[in-house]
């Protein structure tokens, strides 16, 4: 499987890179930015500003805990700090930090998490972030956003950087298709559709948007359309376009690299539970943790692919 | 946020971001709602303090009292803390009282430079209270130095108070950090601190913690982090009362001797005893003289000191999280009167 074949798409780069080139880029625009890192900056790419800046980035050492509350700290002072980590460690390890500091003061706070979900491969389960949305999603007044490729991530890095309040950023370690184009708008808040169709709507986000995009391919050669919508921000969630793809479109499949509990497919049926209800099918890594392995062999083992999402895109359409 | 984000807006309104999360944070100061009072000091003459009106020390706000009008304030501000934690029928006297003397000298000595008509002056000197259930001794000062009327003191912990049972900065402008799990505060103020000295200010932040406090991992993060960047404008307060929740501290963890471990991690200590006021300001000056590191002060001290005599027959010197009852109260209150 490489994932955005079947739809002819090219291979880009990382969300991480995009992000870390974003951030550089953006330095001279917004000169409040600061970064804070934990001996991680070379993974999370953080470094790529902090060499451009150094006067504006410092590395805390490997204290998660200490690094959110120091980001706490400097946004109550003015600045914008963009305080980063594996993904698993910075929502894990410093969750009550992230709560007590960030979300209750409703601080400027932008928190970026790398190193998430399974297909980080070969590091194993430890390193894995698969619970990151349903934490962060949780917290009131958290902005949440998984961008799905390269030229989508520079979009959302500013929008994150404009937007006022706390912003959790989830970022993939591993290459992945481009999707989007320089042109393309991306507002936090508000989904886009890649693609339309009649049958149902395939939700998905991070790296599973292009998977749900060669999904539909294999669909269409059913005689199933499907409508692909990006959900990249989580929380606030787009109701109006699930709402909008319920009426037109009737089913769902919900699919991401998560937890089944607590992530995107638990939002969205919330939603439509709330204003439209329909069959929904849930694509995701199950109620398990993973394990080592290449990013693809772990995608396949886990029923991360465009084959799960067209199976549950047949039930759905049976239901 | 309404402009950049329309769609953001109508989720707002739709209840899916509370209104009071929609700001820019902490410049929104929510209107304080009148609350209920239990009437519990009825027979007391209001509060208004009794030696230092507050108007007079908002207009002179830099210029220290003089000592006997410092430890006048001490007074003021622990007939305060038994007041309001008697009429909230909850909260933690005897943690607020160990810490008056410092409190006091930092607000009213001269060692802050703050103004009640600006809270978030960006110039401002910060102090956090990451010991964030102390809170009335905080709030005691507060008002006291005139960000709300003393008055509002007695809607501690009450629905609708701004007073709530741990520190929110969201709820009020002169609040530096919302606190209340311990541990965190330090590493707060480390990004105040840092903040400062990028932006050219001289201002400095102090954070207080607690002895029992000391055993959160993250508080020696912080300590190592701050010695990394040299923050001689941020000065950490141990106030080591000698208890915690469950008992002494040094039963609990034997990590009770901090000048050595501080020293250790690159700070400037002082140990003092903290209820002694002209030892807490030399201390403080001591403290804002130095210019190349963080400076600690290990404030020896009791907790529930100044009302002992009153706490000593219940048998509980630590008397942690619970408010005198009203007849320990008045006892406490004519030991404190002047
Ligand atoms: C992270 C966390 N754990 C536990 C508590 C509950 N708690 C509140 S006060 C306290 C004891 C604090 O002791 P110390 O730091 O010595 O402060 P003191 O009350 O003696 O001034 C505890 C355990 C808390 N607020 N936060
Ligand atoms: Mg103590």
């Amino acid at each position: 499987m490489t994932i955005g074949q079947a739809a002819g798409l090219k291979l880009g780069k990382a969300v991480r890179d995009a992000f870390g080139v974003a951030l550089k880029e953006l330095g001279n625009d917004f000169p409040d930015v600061v970064t804070v890192d934990g001996d991680v900056g070379n993974s999370t790419r953080t470094e790529v500003f902090a060499k451009a800046f150094p006067e504006r980035g410092f590395n805390v050492g490997i204290a998660e805990s200490n690094m959110v509350g120091i980001a706490a700290g400097l946004a109550a002072a003015g600045k914008i700090p963009v305080v980063s980590s594996f993904a698993a460690f910075l929502t894990c390890n410093a969750y009550d930090q992230i709560r007590m500091c960030v979300a209750y003061p409703h601080l400027n706070v932008k928190m970026v998490g790398s190193h998430a979900g399974i297909s980080i491969g070969e590091d194993g389960a430890s390193q894995m972030a698969i619970e990151d949305i349903a934490l962060m999603s949780a917290l009131p007044g958290v902005a949440v956003v998984v961008p799905a490729d390269a030229p989508s991530t520079k979009h959302l890095v500013k929008g994150m950087l404009e937007h006022v309040g706390p912003v959790y950023l989830r970022c993939g370690r591993i290459d992945v298709p481009e999707i989007y184009g320089p042109d393309s708008v991306l507002t936090i808040g508000k989904a886009n559709q890649l693609r339309d169709g009649k049958n149902l709507t395939i939700i998905a986000n991070g790296l599973m948007v292009g998977i749900a995009l060669d999904a539909a391919v294999a669909l269409e050669a059913k005689g199933i359309t499907a409508r692909v919508l990006d959900l990249h921000t989580v929380s606030p969630i787009d109701e109006e376009a699930i709402v909008k793809a319920v009426k037109e479109t009737g089913r769902l499949v919900v699919a991401e690299e998560h937890l089944p509990h607590g992530g995107v497919g638990s939002a969205v049926a919330s939603v439509t539970a709330q204003l439209a209800p329909c069959p929904i099918e849930f694509v995701n890594i199950g109620n398990t943790y993973a394990e080592s392995g290449d990013p693809e062999g772990l995608l396949v083992k886990y029923g991360l692919t465009a084959e799960a999402i067209v199976a549950a895109a047949e039930k759905v359409c049976s239901r | 946020m309404a402009e950049v984000f329309p769609h953001v807006h109508q989720w707002r309104l739709a209840g899916r971001f509370p209104q009071r999360y929609d700001s820019a944070g902490m410049e929104s100061s929510p209107v304080w709602h009148p609350v209920k009072f239990l009437g519990v000091f009825t027979d007391f003459p209001t509060l208004s303090s009794v030696c230092l009106p507050s108007k007079e020390y908002r207009v002179a706000i830099s210029k220290p009292l003089s000592l006997d009008q410092l430890k006048a304030m001490t007074k003021v501000l622990r007939r305060h803390i038994v007041r309001m934690t008697t009429e909230a029928g909850s909260g933690h006297p005897s943690s607020s009282m160990s810490a008056v003397e410092m409190v006091t000298a930092l607000f009213f000595g001269g060692f802050m430079e703050h103004d009640p008509a600006q809270p978030r002056w960006k110039n401002r000197d910060r102090f956090i209270l990451s010991k964030g259930h102390a809170v009335p001794v905080l709030y005691a000062a507060l008002a006291e130095a005139g960000y709300f009327p003393v008055e509002e003191l007695m809607t501690l912990r009450k629905l609708g108070s701004r007073l709530e049972g741990h520190p929110n900065m969201k709820r009020l402008d002169c609040i530096e950090a919302s606190t209340g799990s311990l541990g965190q505060g330090l590493s707060v103020g480390i990004g105040q601190a840092l903040a400062c000295r990028m932006d050219g200010l001289s201002a400095h932040t102090y954070v207080m913690m607690g002895d029992g406090e000391m055993g959160e991992g993250q508080v020696w993060e912080a300590l190592a982090s701050a010695e990394k960047y040299k923050l001689a404008n941020l000065t950490a307060i141990i106030d080591q009362n000698g208890y915690q929740q469950t008992g002494a501290t040094k039963d609990v963890l034997k990590l009770t001797e901090f000048q050595p471990k501080l020293e250790a991690f690159g700070w400037h200590v002082q140990t003092i005893n903290g209820n002694v006021i002209e030892e807490v300001i030399e201390a403080l000056k001591v403290a804002r003289s130095v210019k190349d590191n963080p400076t600690a002060i290990v404030s020896h001290t009791q907790k529930g000191f100044g009302i002992l005599p009153i706490l000593a027959p219940t048998g509980d010197l630590n008397y942690h999280g619970k408010p005198l009852s009203k007849e320990l109260a008045e006892k406490a209150l004519a030991l404190l009167a002047d």
